[in-house]
This record gives C-alpha cells, sequence and structure tokens, in this order.
C-alpha cells in the first residue's frame, strides 16, 4: 500500500514538473505554430539566472525565505529579455515558412544559446541548494517530503488555471482563440496578431524559465542540463495532442504516473516508458489524445 | 542522359582524386575516412530531404550499426570488415523496417521530432545496459579483410580504401535510384501528396521504402565509423548527434550524390579546428551558421557550385 | 449498354449539412456530361465520392459493374478514373515537363506485373519510352513552350491545362475535370476545353466535368445534370435542362439560361 502511495506522489511530483515545462511548449506551438526546440535551453536560461540571483541575494545575507522571490524573479527577467529578443529579433522574419524550416531555426536557436550560457556563466556547476530545503520537510502516509515539492505542484496547478482562465474568460484570452484558430482571418479582421505572437512566446520563455528556476536548487545547474528537456516536453505535449492545454496537463499527469511507476519497479526502463507511452498513444490516436479537427484540403 | 553521365564521371573522378590524396597525405586518413562514413548517414538524410521530410533520429541507425560491429567483435570475435559492415546495414535496414509502419504515417514536425524520440529510447537503453559500457561504452578492435588486418594505427589507408569503394557505391546506386520511378516520386511527395495518390501511387510505401534506405545507410555508416574510431558509445544516438547530420545535409543541400560527403568533409575540418581553437563557441558557429544557411543559402553550399557552373558555362 | 459509371442513393452529411440526399446517377460510356449547380449544391462532394476522396454515408457506386464506394482514390485511378482538379495540384517546384515524366513514371511503374518485375520500358498506353511519352503529351497539349518553367510560376491556365494533362497520363476510361475553366480568362476557356476534348474523344474516354459557365456547358456536352441543395434537380440534354424552369430559378438565371439553350450544340 505504501509502496502505491509512493509511487502516485512521486508521480505527481514528476507530472507537476512535466506540466510546466511542457505547458511553455504547448502554448507556443499553439498559438504560433512553432515547436521551439530551444525551450529546453530558456529552461536552462531560468536556472542558470535562479542561481545568479539566489547566490547573490542570500551572499548577501538577506532574508532566506525571500530568496524565492528571487527564482520568480529569475523567470520573470528570463522570459521579458529572452522572449521579445528572440521573437523579434529572429523568429518574426521567418513567419510565413513551413513548419519545419521555423524547427530548423530553433534548432539553431538552441546550438546558439547553449554555448552562450558557457559563455556567460563559464563551465562549473552552480549550487544553490538554499531554497529547496528552506521549508523543511512534511509527512505524509508514513513517507517523508520537502515542502519545496508542494510549491512546484502549487505553481503547476496555478500557472495552468491562470492560462486556462485566460483563454477562457478574458477578452484577450478571446481574441487569442481567434488567432489559434485562424491567423490570416486575425489579421483581416484588425487583430493586432504581431502583439499577440510576442506575448505568447514571452509567456512560454517565461515559463520554461520558470521549469528551471524551481528546479535549479534540486539539481547541479550545468550546462547541457536543458538538452533533455525538449524530448521530455515533446513526448507529454505530443501524447496530450500539440497545442491543448488540458492536452499537456493530462500528458503531463500519464507520463508522470508510468515513468514513476517505472522508476519504482523497473528503474532501467525510466526512459523507455515515457517514449513508449508515446508510441503507444500515437498509434491509437495518430494527433494525440486531444487532437485538433482537420480542414478538408481540396 | 548528358546529366546522368556528368554525375557517374565526378563520382569516379572523385573516387580517384580520393585514393591518391590518401595516399599523399596520411595524416588526414582518419578525417578522411570519418566523414566518408558520416556522409553515408547524410546521403539518407539527404533522400528524406528530397522527400520534404527531416529525420532528426538517424543517430538511432547510426548507433545500431555502431553497436552492431562493436557487439559482434566483443561477444563473438567476428573481425571480417565485410560481414560487419553487412550487419551494419542489415540491422539499420530491419529496425527502419519496423519503425517505418509507424514514421510513414508522420510528417514535418511530427516525423521530426518522432524520429527523435526513437533514438533516444535507445539512448535510454543503452546506457542503463551495464553489459555494454553503459554510458562508457567500449572499444572495437580493428577488423580484418578476407584475413588481412585493416584500419587500425597501421593498416588505416586499408580501411580508407574500403571507405571510398562503399562510399562510391552509395552514392552511384542513389545516383541511379534518382531517375527510377519511386525515386522520381520524392520531390513530387515533397509537393503534393494528394496528386501523387490520385495519380495511383502510395505516398505512405514510397516514404516506408525511402527509411528503409535511409536507415540501411546509416546502419552502414555507423558500422564503418566504429571500425574507423575504434570506439562506441550511447552518445552515437543521442538526439544532438541526429541534429549534426541534419545540419551536414542542409550545408550540402540536395542536388548531387556527391555533396554529401563533400559536406561532411567540410563539417569535420572546420569541426576539427573550431574545437581546437575555442571548445565553448563551437555550436554557437554551427548554429549562426545554420541560420544564416537557412536565410540566405536554402539549398546548401551545393547550389553555390550549380550558381558558379551555371555563370560560366552562359 | 451498360452504364461505365453507376451511383445509386448516394447520401452524405457533413454535421449539419446535408451535400448529398440519394443521388442516383448513371453515366453510360463514351459521352460527356456536364454538372451544374450552384455552390453548395454538393456537384464538387459528388465528385470526390466517385473518386474515393470522400466516403458516401449511405449509398453504392459502381465502375465497370465494379463496386468502388469503399475504395480509396489510389485504387480507383488505378481502375480507370481520372480526375483534375479546381485549383491545380502540380508539383510547383519540378518543371512542367518534370511533372509530366513524375505522372507517366507513376504509370509505368504502376504496370508491373509483380512488386520484383522489372519496370517495363514502354509506357502502357502510350506506346513510347518515358521521355519521348513525356514530350509527346506535352505536344498534345500544346505546353512545349512552357516546359522547362516551374509549374508554380505559369499562368492559371496554363496549369489547368498541365493538371487535366497529368490526369490523362494514365489514359483513363473515364475524365472528371472538376471546374475546368473557371479562374481563367474568357478567351482561353474555349482553348483549354477544345484542347482537352480532342485528346479525350478520340479515344472514346467519358467525360464528366464540372462547370458554372453555361455556355461552356452547352457547347460540349451531350447531357447536363442539375444539381441543388444535394439533389438532382434535373437530367437530359443541354437545351432541355437549361430551359427547365426550375433550373433557371436556382441554378442558371434567367438570361443566360435562354441563351444558352438556343445555341446550337456542335459536339452531338
Amino acid at each position: 500500500m505504501r509502496e502505491a502511495v509512493a509511487l502516485l506522489i512521486d508521480g505527481i511530483i514528476y507530472s507537476s514538473w512535466l506540466f510546466i515545462i511542457a505547458l511553455g511548449l504547448t502554448l507556443i506551438y499553439g498559438v504560433m505554430k512553432i515547436l521551439n526546440m530551444a525551450h529546453g535551453s530558456l529552461y536552462a536560461l531560468g536556472a542558470y539566472m535562479a542561481a545568479t540571483l539566489v547566490g547573490y541575494w542570500l551572499g548577501h545575507g538577506h532574508a532566506p525565505l525571500a530568496s524565492y522571490g528571487m527564482l520568480a524573479l529569475a523567470a520573470v527577467i528570463v522570459g521579458v529579455v529572452a522572449g521579445p529578443l528572440i521573437e523579434r529579433g529572429l523568429l518574426r522574419f521567418m513567419y510565413g515558412r513551413d513548419e519545419i524550416v521555423l524547427l530548423l531555426v530553433t534548432y539553431a536557436l538552441f546550438l546558439i544559446l547553449e554555448d552562450v550560457v558557457k559563455l556567460v556563466w563559464g563551465v562549473d556547476a552552480y549550487y544553490v541548494s538554499e531554497p529547496y530545503g528552506l521549508l523543511g520537510n512534511f509527512e505524509f502516509a508514513g513517507l517523508i517530503y520537502p515542502v519545496y515539492n508542494v510549491v512546484l505542484i502549487g505553481v503547476s496547478a496555478v500557472a495552468g488555471v491562470a492560462l486556462a482562465s485566460v483563454l477562457r474568460y478574458t477578452h484577450h484570452g478571446k481574441l487569442l482563440s481567434a488567432v489559434i484558430h485562424d491567423r490570416e482571418i486575425s489579421l483581416a479582421m484588425g487583430i493586432n496578431v504581431a502583439r499577440f505572437y510576442l506575448v505568447t512566446f514571452t509567456i512560454g520563455t517565461m515559463l520554461a524559465a520558470i521549469g528551471g528556476a524551481l528546479t535549479a536548487p534540486t539539481v547541479s545547474v550545468v550546462p547541457g542540463m536543458g538538452v533533455q528537456v525538449i524530448v521530455l516536453a515533446f513526448a507529454v505535449v505530443v501524447v496530450g495532442g500539440l497545442g491543448s492545454l488540458p492536452g499537456a496537463a493530462l500528458g503531463a499527469l500519464i507520463v508522470g504516473l508510468v515513468r514513476s511507476a517505472a522508476v519504482h519497479y523497473l528503474p532501467q526502463v525510466e526512459l523507455f516508458s515515457i517514449y513508449a507511452v508515446m508510441a503507444l498513444v500515437l498509434i491509437f490516436r495518430p494527433k494525440g489524445l486531444f487532437a485538433a479537427a482537420e480542414v478538408r484540403k481540396i | 542522359m548528358r546529366r546522368a553521365d556528368s554525375t557517374l564521371v565526378a563520382l569516379v573522378a572523385a573516387l580517384f582524386v580520393l585514393l591518391v590524396l590518401g595516399l599523399l597525405l596520411p595524416k588526414w586518413l582518419f578525417l578522411l575516412t570519418l566523414s566518408l562514413g558520416k556522409g553515408l548517414v547524410v546521403l539518407g538524410l539527404m533522400l528524406l530531404l528530397r522527400t520534404g521530410l527531416v529525420s532528426f533520429g538517424q543517430g538511432l541507425f547510426y548507433c545500431l550499426g555502431a553497436y552492431a560491429v562493436g557487439s559482434l567483435g566483443q561477444f563473438l570475435g567476428i573481425k571480417d570488415a565485410l560481414l560487419l559492415l553487412l550487419t551494419g546495414v542489415a540491422i539499420g535496414s530491419l529496425v527502419a523496417f519496423l519503425l517505418g509502419f509507424l514514421m510513414a504515417r508522420y510528417r514535418d514536425i511530427f516525423f521530426a521530432m518522432l524520429s527523435l524520440a526513437f533514438s533516444m529510447i535507445l539512448y535510454g537503453l543503452l546506457v542503463k545496459t551495464a553489459a555494454l559500457g553503459s554510458t562508457d561504452g567500449f572499444n572495437v578492435a580493428p577488423p580484418g579483410l578476407l584475413g588481412r588486418p585493416i584500419g587500425g594505427e597501421a593498416h588505416q589507408y586499408a580501411l580508407f580504401a574500403l571507405a571510398c569503394m562503399l562510399a562510391f557505391l552509395a552514392a552511384l546506386v542513389m545516383h541511379v535510384y534518382f531517375e527510377t520511378p519511386l525515386g522520381r516520386l520524392s520531390p513530387a511527395i515533397r509537393d503534393n501528396e494528394i496528386r501523387v495518390e490520385y495519380m495511383g501511387a502510395s505516398v505512405r510505401h514510397a516514404i516506408h521504402v525511402k527509411y528503409v534506405i535511409a536507415g540501411a545507410l546509416a546502419g552502414l555508416g555507423g558500422a564503418l565509423t566504429a571500425m574507423t574510431v575504434g570506439h562506441i558509445d550511447p552518445d552515437l544516438a543521442y538526439w544532438t548527434t541526429s541534429g549534426e547530420f541534419v545540419f551536414v545535409t542542409i550545408l550540402s543541400g540536395t542536388g548531387s550524390v556527391i555533396a554529401p560527403f563533400l559536406g561532411s568533409l567540410v563539417f569535420e575540418v572546420i569541426r576539427t579546428y573550431a574545437y581546437q581553437y575555442s571548445p565553448n563557441t563551437w555550436q554557437l558557429v554551427v548554429g549562426s551558421a545554420l541560420l544564416i544557411m537557412i536565410v540566405f543559402l536554402p539549398s546548401g553550399l551545393w547550389s553555390v557550385f550549380a550558381y558558379l557552373r551555371r555563370r560560366s558555362s552562359s | 449498354m451498360t452504364p461505365i459509371l453507376d451511383a445509386q442513393g448516394l447520401c452524405k452529411k457533413f454535421g449539419a449539412v446535408t451535400a448529398a440526399w440519394g443521388i442516383s446517377i448513371s453515366v453510360e460510356p463514351d459521352t460527356v456530361v456536364g454538372l451544374i449547380g450552384t455552390n453548395g449544391a454538393g456537384k464538387t462532394t459528388f465528385v470526390n465520392m466517385v473518386t474515393g476522396y470522400l466516403k458516401p454515408d449511405t449509398g453504392v457506386i459502381n465502375f465497370k459493374g465494379r463496386d468502388v464506394t469503399a475504395l480509396h482514390p489510389r485504387q480507383i485511378t488505378r481502375l480507370g478514373i481520372c480526375r483534375s482538379f479546381q485549383i491545380p495540384q502540380l508539383y510547383d517546384s519540378l518543371t512542367v515537363l518534370e511533372n509530366v515524366v513524375v505522372a507517366l513514371s507513376i504509370v509505368l511503374r504502376n504496370s508491373k506485373r509483380s512488386r520484383w518485375a522489372r519496370t517495363p520500358k514502354v509506357v502502357p498506353g502510350h506506346g513510347t519510352p518515358l521521355m519521348a511519352a513525356a514530350e509527346k503529351m506535352l505536344d498534345g497539349f500544346g505546353l512545349r513552350q512552357y516546359r522547362s518553367s516551374r509549374a508554380g510560376v505559369l499562368p492559371e491556365g496554363v496549369r489547368k491545362l498541365l493538371d487535366i494533362a497529368m490526369a490523362l497520363a494514365v489514359k483513363p476510361e473515364m475524365l472528371i475535370l472538376d471546374e475546368p475553366t473557371s479562374g481563367v480568362s474568357s478567351d482561353e476557356k474555349f482553348g483549354i476545353m477544345d484542347t482537352v476534348m480532342s485528346a479525350v474523344r478520340s479515344e472514346g474516354v467519358t467525360v464528366l466535368f464540372v462547370e458554372h459557365d453555361m455556355e461552356i456547358v452547352s457547347r460540349y456536352s451531350k447531357r447536363v445534370i442539375a444539381f441543388y441543395e444535394g439533389k438532382v434537380l434535373a437530367d437530359g440534354a443541354p437545351a432541355h435542362v437549361l430551359g427547365d424552369p426550375d433550373v433557371r430559378k436556382y441554378v442558371v438565371g434567367g438570361q443566360v439560361a435562354a441563351h444558352a439553350a438556343s445555341k446550337e450544340n456542335p459536339r452531338a
């Protein structure tokens, strides 16, 4: 019984992490039809920025609890700086081209950012574990977990609900739905599509950075930490359906639980299990669980 | 007909030049052989690119070919180069055949990312397999050919000559293939699948076949690389390895069967020197070069040659 | 005479929209049929069902006595029905010659008796090897001057011709043209139809064409079928159908119908 509970909780924690990572990716794809291969690099940027800010904050003897604010600040900085820079400075010139060309552009971006990180922060590892242990541990069903994980779950839930609410209930959210549906018609109707793209990409970047910032206290921040992320995020997003927010949530949950089961019972197949789930879903639902309808071509 | 002849002539000339070059510049043998092996992978990718597909997962077959060579040598003591190469082709083809049933249903981003995912599956499996050395991998002893040793420090030229023959044959086969009905379907599929179907041809079947060819070539390339480098590890299947192949394919363009090998050589040469000079900016260079190519040279470097040739003949 | 095409009771709904309400049409071989109707009347849906792009919800389609209702477009093409498209479906980055060569090489490949047999040298139905057959086709459709131009940069009328030419590469027994003269300037329209009809009629190919231009319809068709809201409104000789008051009211418009109905039909 305890095994099952442990598996469930580990699964939910991992799912929350996956969800935050996948959310930005699916949002950007849904609106701009771009699969951002540099998503992992933005995640890494968030982690590095968090490491720097937290290190600075604590190094100057400020209140440890406020280091959480530093994590948030790191995500915001990365989002607000890198987002517009990339979207306005690069992607904007590629709109209208094949989606595979855009994929290659983001791949080039990934390569560039990987080295930018090395040039700015060097190749040594950064450790900022203080925020992780700060809130202590709590006990649940006889198992001990750091409270930090609750923070992770909380942030993930809030991000998901907030984004879904904005899309559904606000004026801008509805306009965004129009842009998602058909860019050209939205343009013809006078919607400022360029601005929506900019905002969407910035938010997507911020979400990636939040994922990185929240992860920074739990690992050693090293070059290459973002390389794995794109593969995981894609698997989650594909299971749920590219561009679907509830799909990302469901995908994260499924993948997270399956991976947790693998880790507990057969650790060798951890990575394999994630992609096996993806492949299985695709065999039965080629476009993912929540796929959009297709338009007639001739 | 004249165009076909010119490529054939170019191929024979290139083979001759390479063999002579290898004799004159022994220090370059390793780099040249490596480029030829990787060029085979790129040749397969070029076929896929012509069909409008980008595979970010050729590393899967590349790694399988390499590990096949390593495993056969390590566990079964098989050293014959031809047998090893054949196994590389076989395993690449087989896995591509099986995966093709799923892959041929997809295009664009899905195809790219699915192929990426499958190569990462292999990576994940290899990393956790202690018997194959986990993340460290293991060494591959130099093979033999018809009883005589080739490869390794002492017999580099022999392996190089074998690689030249392989590359020549592969390029020739592909060149002929492009003139066959299935081969001609590639750019048609890329441009308009509906039309192809309405003409009575199966797009899915055609893509399946091309995926198997690309897998076979990548497996062959991996086998050759394993024999050249003498060491294999799971990184061969990591998606960034596949990404490199994609970069070289775009660099080379889809204009000629010689281009993949040339592009591969250019890439390896630049990589060697760039890495020595500044290892932390290598990816920056590649990424920037890729961006420049996408914006200014969508047909790859080969289009520059083609342009110059047209200019000089007009 | 057994009909070459026999569609019975075709029904097709797209959500709340009914595109076909029990359409039953029988076509004799070696004739030319014009399909008319306003947009959304069901003409293109009918064509899409016959060519396998859509499956009817109910109903049967027989071609030469064989049930083709559930077949894939690929299979239907191989059985002998070819179509052209409202928006020409070409290989835009290839030249006109290459477009035709691709079409013919598919024909070559399909004619192989088994998967492992050698590809024949002579293109079936054309009597010459691949390149010669391609050049011949270009000549037959007046496309020789465009042979080295990329399909993507051609004027619309030429694109339409190429689209139809490629459909004919297969040497079908039935050719379906979807709005062959739409988007084409008035002076080119007759040119296209004349070229196509002369290439086709000498071989006894049955032609169905969807058209909005009533002059074209009355000039080239031996029989006209008028669609309206998913049903067949009228079916018969051009003068009769185009003069039918219902057809005039729902499909054609009074003056045009009167004008077209009074013209002779030289292609009968």
